[in-house]
């Protein structure tokens, strides 16, 4: 089922007789996913204010179309989402909708805030075919409880959305990115000691056959001087460098996960409390990229191992992306699965929207 | 101000509750002769007053869990409280009430650079998180006006921002957990010293419930680096028009300052007055923030300079010096003041697209004229949150109403602008009634069966949030 419209999009909901798969460009198929495919396919810009830095789109706008009408404009999305269609062997396009459902933030996470932090507005249907706003186009909102962030991260299991509000930011005409070589379980130290310093790290990560990297943006004599203090002080942590013309690439690497793409076994994400990465990180074993300083972890493993016993004790959660275990989200601790589970009955009484997704 | 009828059972009781809280809380922890709760009779809206059946002040989770779970039981409604500093009533008591204060849980708890981040009982005041950490280096970014006074806990409650937001954002951008305590009395860990839920974002949907969902007893916050430095300009032009016009400019130059306040004229007349900052006599004007180091900061003062220009300013003061940066910021600062001593004044809150500036400026103007009240304004021109101050005398009669009925007329205008009502004090009493101006039935149907989950009996804060005809099958049942 394919509906173009929030109308369309109602009537489906409303008589599905049994499991809907909420689906958008279908590149993050994560999660147990059965019953009927319903594809939203609502699109387009609907509202694109640039000088008050929001937009409003439908949920099944290709994200492509997104980032080139705000790259037109000089702008982007403050949370740097990526393209997991690679490494999940997925052919199509990533939505909009889908990286709100999915809550997808980049290496910009640590200083712009995560895809639910830029959402400021949805459309969406529930579980019963009532369509439901939250939120709106402004900044500043909070008129009621916010459903966005409920929405954001649910993976379709609350609603299915049909339209979604950002703000947004100018995008920086110059980036350049410090580099350290040393190995990921050491780099933390560097990347706590980079985002400790006043000098606004837009990205702190780790990157196989690059090392660990920390990136700055802005203006061009900004840029300069920040990254020229940030390899002072990261220069006891190993050889630094700054890389300009490369910067982007590096980025794109860590945001689409491309150093794993065609390789074999199962794709863990575990985000944590940074100072326990290295820790973790030993205990698992196998490659891994950091990114948001530490605190993600992306991590392939030996098909078919648990993750979360290999890496305990940890604060935070893993998420296997790729494998074929059937714990794929971290189980919650009961109080916490309590609200969850009645959140889900208020929203979707039939439990129709993609049931069991993250279980 | 309505609020629903008190319990008749309840109030006959209250030496039965009062009793039985005193089995669960220490003895200097239950409070009700009514010389004592009158303290806590109203927040920061002071026109509407109710006093509780009963204070509470615990002092741990433990207490909180403790006296919610035998106020649970016996069917009584509680009102939580951090600082009651809330503009919209939030904290209001209702008279078959307990009021929860968090007043004595401000300790900090843990302090953890390397993860950049600070745990705190949620009792502990906004500008004190600051100071737990500012020798450091270190800073909590939200910072509302109140921020000497305001808790963390009411923070949470209402989502609350402050000038520096646009760059840092508000609550909810820098709460990374909450425990939580259940109107049941259960203890509930969300969220911690790690990034974004493994599962729903619980987090997000108690930000800015306003002490519907829970009682939040501790906070872990994210804390950032200082900057380098900070520097304001001052720049006044000839009407409300061009400075929004000035506004928009520059954000579209790809700059974004960590704050963009707004003031108009009666505002900088009115401060002039109080507190003689050496504003010019203009009809508009902004301050602008930017951070960084001295270079950083001159590029990019030089670029919002350029587009200043264009606008031709009547003035474009930058400060060069701390103690001139002071006196950019002290009328500012000092506007709230200011305009309460020459009048009473009621603080809107609604937000509007930046853009629709002007046009509300100038709308506002016209409905000043219609009601026959004065408003004068300064907000936060950089996120279009506005905060429209209407002045009236409350000793004359009927004047209370009018300023009323003519916020209301504000309020309506900015949703019907694209905005919303509240942008960062939270809807508490104040605009409750409103709320069917902004949502369709089934979007307020949805958020109230989010309560529903947390909160069956409908028994924490009730009255609040929603109009009361629209909640009384909840609340009643």
């Amino acid at each position: 089922m394919r509906v173009e419209s929030e109308t369309q999009l109602a009537e489906a909901v409303r008589d599905a007789s049994g499991a809907l798969v909420i689906r958008g460009g279908g590149t993050r198929p994560v999660g147990r996913c059965v019953g009927e495919a319903l594809e939203v396919a609502i699109s387009g810009i609907s509202l694109y204010e640039p000088s008050a830095l929001t937009m409003v789109v439908g949920a099944g706008t290709p994200l492509a179309e997104v980032e080139a009408a705000l790259a037109a404009e000089g702008q982007r999305l403050p949370f740097e989402p990526g393209d997991w269609g690679k490494v999940l062997g997925t052919p199509g396009h990533s939505t909009i909708g889908g990286v709100v459902a999915a809550n997808v933030s980049g290496p910009r996470r640590v200083q712009a805030g995560a895809c639910r932090d830029s959402l400021i507005g949805v459309r969406f249907v529930d579980g019963r075919g009532d369509v439901i706003k939250n939120g709106g186009r402004v900044m500043k909102n909070v008129t009621g409880y916010d459903l966005a962030k409920l929405m954001a991260g649910s993976w379709g299991t609350l609603g299915v959305l049909s339209e979604v509000a950002f703000k947004l930011l100018p995008a920086a005409p110059t980036q350049a990115t410090v580099i350290v070589d040393m190995p990921a379980g050491a780099a933390q130290v560097a990347l706590a000691t980079a985002l400790g310093s006043p000098f606004d790290v837009s990205g702190a990560g780790w990157v196989p056959g690059v090392g660990a990297v920390v990136r700055v943006e802005g203006l061009a004599q900004s840029v300069q001087y920040r990254a020229d203090k940030l390899a002072t002080l990261l220069a006891p942590f190993g050889t630094v460098r700054i890389e300009q013309d490369g910067s982007g690439a590096i980025w794109a690497k860590l945001r689409d996960l491309t150093p794993f793409v065609g390789k074999p076994g199962d794709l863990w994400r575990l985000s944590v409390k940074p100072s326990e990465t290295a820790d973790i990180i030993a205990r698992l074993g196998g490659e891994v990229m950091l990114d948001w300083g530490g605190g993600l972890i992306w991590a392939l493993l030996a098909e078919g191992v648990d993750a979360r016993a290999l890496a305990a004790p940890y604060s935070g959660h893993a998420t296997l992306m790729r494998g074929s275990r059937a714990d794929i989200f971290q189980p919650e601790p009961a109080p916490v699965a309590k609200i969850s589970a009645g959140l889900r009955a208020q929203f979707d009484p039939r439990g129709i929207l993609n049931p069991g997704r993250m279980s | 101000m309505q609020m629903p009828i008190p319990n008749a059972d309840l109030l006959a009781n209250k030496a039965q509750i009062v009793a039985r809280l005193r089995e669960v809380l220490p003895r200097d922890a239950v409070i009700d002769d009514p010389a004592e709760t009158r303290a806590y009779e109203c927040d920061a809206l002071s026109a509407y007053r109710c006093q509780p059946l009963a204070v509470i002040l615990p002092r741990s989770t433990a207490e909180v869990s403790a006296a919610l779970k035998l106020l649970h039981e016996l069917g009584v409604p509680v009102v939580p409280r951090g600082a009651g500093t809330s503009l919209a009533g939030g904290s209001m008591p209702q008279a078959d009430s307990v009021v929860l204060g968090l007043a004595r849980m401000n300790g900090v708890l843990e302090t953890d650079y390397d993860n950049r981040f600070i745990r705190v009982q949620a009792g502990r005041t906004n500008l004190s998180v600051t100071g737990a950490v500012e020798s450091d280096g270190w800073f909590y970014a939200p910072d509302p006006s109140s921020q000497l006074a305001c808790a963390i806990s009411g923070n949470i409650a209402m989502n609350s921002g402050g000038a520096h937001c646009l760059k840092y954002g508000v609550t909810t951008n820098n709460l990374l957990g909450v425990t939580m305590v259940s109107m049941a009395g259960e203890v509930v860990e969300i969220g911690g010293a790690y990034l974004d839920s493994g599962g729903l974002d619980l987090l997000g949907l108690i930000c800015g419930s306003e002490g519907q969902l829970g009682v939040v007893t501790e906070a872990t916050l994210k804390i950032l680096p200082k900057p380098e430095g900070a520097r304001p300009v001052l720049i006044g032009f000839s009407s409300n028009e061009i400075a929004g016009a000035c506004v928009a400019d520059i954000i579209r130059a790809g700059i974004l300052p960590v704050a963009i306040e707004f003031m108009d004229r009666p505002c900088i007349r009115a401060t002039e007055a109080f507190c003689h900052a050496g504003y010019p006599d203009c009809e508009a004007l902004l301050i602008v923030e930017c951070e960084g180091s001295g270079a950083e900061i001159d590029e990019q003062i030089g670029m919002i300079r350029q587009i200043a220009t264009r606008h031709d300013p009547v003035e474009f003061r930058e400060a060069g010096s701390a103690d001139e940066a002071a006196r950019i910021w002290l009328g500012r600062k000092s506007a709230f003041g200011a305009m309460g001593q020459i009048n009473d004044y009621m603080c809107l809150d609604g937000t509007i697209p930046v853009n629709e500036l002007p046009f509300v400026l100038r709308r506002i103007g016209e409905l000043s004229k219609e009601f026959g009240l004065d408003v004068a304004n300064v907000f936060h021109a950089g996120d279009g949150n506005m905060h429209p101050l209407i002045l009236y005398n409350a000793n004359e009669a009927g004047q209370q109403e009018l300023c009323e009925q003519l916020g209301a007329e504000i309020l309506k205008l900015c949703v019907e602008v694209g905005g919303c009502l509240t942008g960062e004090h939270g809807v508490g009493i104040e605009k409750r009634d409103l709320m069917t101006v902004q949502f369709a039935p089934a979007d307020l149907e949805a958020q109230l069966r989010v309560k529903d989950v947390f909160d069956p009996k409908w028994l924490l804060n009730p009255a609040k949030v929603f109009p009361l005809s629209v909640t009384e099958s909840r609340r009643v049942s």
